[in-house]
């Protein structure tokens, strides 16, 4: 289902954690809020399934205003951080609660049960207690009892963040598979961007209780709206470098210079935005720098390069390079992928 | 074996420490149940004798033992029943509505908790004769659970703060009203602190000795701590040996119930949800 939200704002007390934000989840869409911490996703989330009270603005489901129905009377399944399964019921007596809450026929409960039970992989743990149950199968109950009543949009607050690495990669493909097999509308809420990327169709960036950007995963990490979005997406994260411009060129502090036919001559001062991977030597020469520290991830490793006038520039490469710290380097920039920023952080 | 090499000096320290204690009720048990010649400590015949009050028709002016123990019973588990009750729901609502004054009513329990019982007795007794409750057991209950509740309430609260708010959450999510997350997933996560509060203000109740005293002094509603005192004070012919029997008997249930659930009175210390 499609689910609104227009205006919406939201205060505790006097401060205002969310003015007017508009945001549209398409029906059968896996969208991501994704942010740092403290901007406001969980509080979001909470608006939605009814747990806070929207100060202003409608949040719609379809075409109903639920914005002043109580959680109990809006179809919503959550599945919470800390996964909140009932730790004195069993996994099926979890997972039946909302069917028995509706006083549904037992026999209809446990053929329901069942059927979700199949399509979560949970079918031989229904009489385990969650104390016995491993954090991912845990997760899986949590999951299974949000969408036993086949809810109207599937909330998920930073689901993955009590799993351990391994974990969190085998559940991040399973949501998205249970979520795709089901064809549920689903937000997605999380501070980490390769979850956000690699599980939802779309991601909305919020900051201080603004949604900054909302694009595909690739669009946003190409084409980022501002110095905020590039700096938040990516991982090791992009630098950046203050240069001036004059006669459609930019010249960088260490005295290199490149062309910039596109932009704005009015600009004076443009801040540079260089990925990691878009500086190093098979994009040519004319950077040149001393290397100041490296760190090796295995297939990949990432060098701190200090520039001749002091700034640093991070460069990642594959692995098998023989360079050392203190090694002086002259390496080139990939000038299309290069992002320009004005002194504001506005993209330019 | 180096396990309890490690443990004998403390073991030993809490033996000597304890000795007083354990010889007077090993006195006491065998006491009761043997008889000894007048210049002697040193028992020379197993009886039943002294036990006899538990059978033999009480004699005129006194209470029936079994009457006052049913008394006794009826006053503990109703005290247990109300204090747990009304602790269930208050504390509840302490521990998770944002109410106007909450904070007033916090520090009021703290305080009551710490009041003496015997300043206010006078109050309470005056209380009581004007509502017409003096010298009933339904006026000492009364009493004796508001007085418990403090404590009750404080202990209940401790155990709901302990549950999760997300539980609570995932349950209105799930369709319950507030009624039903409360009784359907909220309580059974404190039902270790209901159990603990339960025994404690049973034993409470069982062993309450002054209010009965001061509040209901007539026959009809004594129990067995007043019941004891009822036998010495009769200064006439005090019967230290049914003095002492009547204490066996009166102390048999706490022992009882100290034996069978030990391991859950535990829990009101320890005060946390157990999966
Ligand atoms: N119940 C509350 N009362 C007052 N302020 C609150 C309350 N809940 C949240 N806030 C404030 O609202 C802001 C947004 O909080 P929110 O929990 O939505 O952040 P978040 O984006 O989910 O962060 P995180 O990633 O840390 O979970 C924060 O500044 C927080 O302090
Ligand atoms: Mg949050």
């Amino acid at each position: 289902m499609q689910i609104t939200l227009q205006n919406f704002t939201k205060k505790f007390d006097d401060v205002t954690v969310i003015e007017n934000m508009n945001l549209e989840i398409k029906d059968g869409e896996m969208l991501a809020l994704l942010g740092p911490s403290g901007c406001g996703k969980s509080t979001t989330l909470f608006a939605i399934c009814g747990i806070h009270r929207v100060n202003g603005g409608k949040i719609l489901f379809g075409d109903q205003d639920v914005s002043d129905l109580p959680s109990q009377k809006r179809n919503v399944g959550v599945v919470f951080q800390s996964y909140a399964l009932y730790p004195h019921m069993n996994a099926y007596e979890n997972i039946a609660f909302p069917l028995k809450v509706r006083k549904d026929k037992p026999a209809d409960i446990k053929r329901q049960v069942h059927e979700i039970a199949k399509l979560t992989h949970i079918e031989e743990l229904l009489e385990r207690k969650p104390g016995q149950l491993s954090g991912g199968q845990q997760q899986r109950v949590a999951l299974a009892r949000a969408l036993i009543r086949k809810p109207d949009v599937l909330l998920l607050d930073e689901p993955l963040a009590n799993l351990d690495a391994k974990l969190r990669l085998e559940m991040r493909s399973e949501i998205r598979r249970i979520q795709l097999e089901t064809g549920i509308t689903a937000i997605l809420v999380t501070h980490d961007q390769v979850e956000a990327m690699s599980m939802c169709d779309r991601i909305a960036l919020m900051h201080d209780g603004k949604i900054v950007q909302l694009d595909k995963p690739s669009e946003m990490y190409n084409n980022p709206a501002n110095k905020f979005v590039a700096d938040f997406l990516g991982n090791p994260p992009i630098t950046f470098l203050d240069a001036e411009h004059k006669d459609k060129t930019l010249l960088l502090p260490n005295g290199h210079s490149i062309a910039s036919p596109n932009l704005n001559a009015a600009v004076k001062k443009v801040q540079v935005g260089i990925r990691p991977e878009c500086f190093g030597p098979q994009f040519g020469m004319g950077v040149k720098g001393v290397v100041k520290f490296i760190e090796k991830q295995g297939r990949e490793e990432l060098f701190d390069i200090q520039l001749t006038d002091g700034s640093i520039l991070r460069s990642i490469q594959a692995s098998g390079s023989d360079l050392e710290v203190g090694a002086d380097i002259d390496w080139g920039l990939s000038l299309d992928d290069l992002l320009f920023f004005d002194m504001q952080g506005e993209r330019l | 074996m180096s396990h309890n090499f490690r443990h004998w000096p403390i073991i030993t320290i809490l033996t000597i420490v304890s000795l007083p204690l354990i010889i007077m009720f090993a006195f006491q048990i065998i006491d009761t149940f043997t008889t000894h010649p007048i210049d002697s400590m040193i028992p020379n015949k197993v009886t039943f004798e002294q036990f006899s009050f538990l059978w033999d028709e009480a004699e005129t002016g006194r209470a029936n033992i079994w009457q006052v123990t049913l008394n006794t019973f009826i006053f503990a588990t109703t005290t247990a029943v109300v204090v747990c009750t009304v602790s269930m729901t208050t504390a509840y609502a302490l521990s998770r509505l944002n109410f106007p004054g909450r904070r007033y009513f916090l520090g009021g329990l703290i305080i009551l908790h710490a009041f003496p019982t015997v300043t206010l007795i006078i109050a309470i007794f005056l209380i009581l004769q004007i509502i017409g409750l003096y010298d009933t057991l339904l006026g000492v209950i009364m009493v004796k659970a508001a007085l418990e509740l403090p404590f009750g309430i404080w202990i209940m609260k401790g155990f709901y703060d302990n549950v999760p708010w997300e539980i609570e959450m995932a349950g209105v999510q799930d369709g319950a009203s507030r009624f039903t997350v409360w009784w359907k997933l909220v309580l059974p996560q404190v039902q270790p602190g209901i159990f603990a509060l339960m025994i404690f203000s049973f034993l409470s109740g069982w062993s309450e000795f002054l209010l009965p005293q001061v509040l209901a002094p007539g026959n009809d509603a004594q129990v067995l701590s007043t019941y004891m005192t009822a036998l010495i004070a009769d200064d006439t012919k005090i019967d230290f040996a049914l003095f002492k029997a009547v204490g066996m008997f009166y102390a048999l249930p706490v022992i009882a119930i100290y034996l069978i659930f030990q391991k859950k009175l535990m829990n009101i210390y320890g005060g946390g949800t157990k999966g």
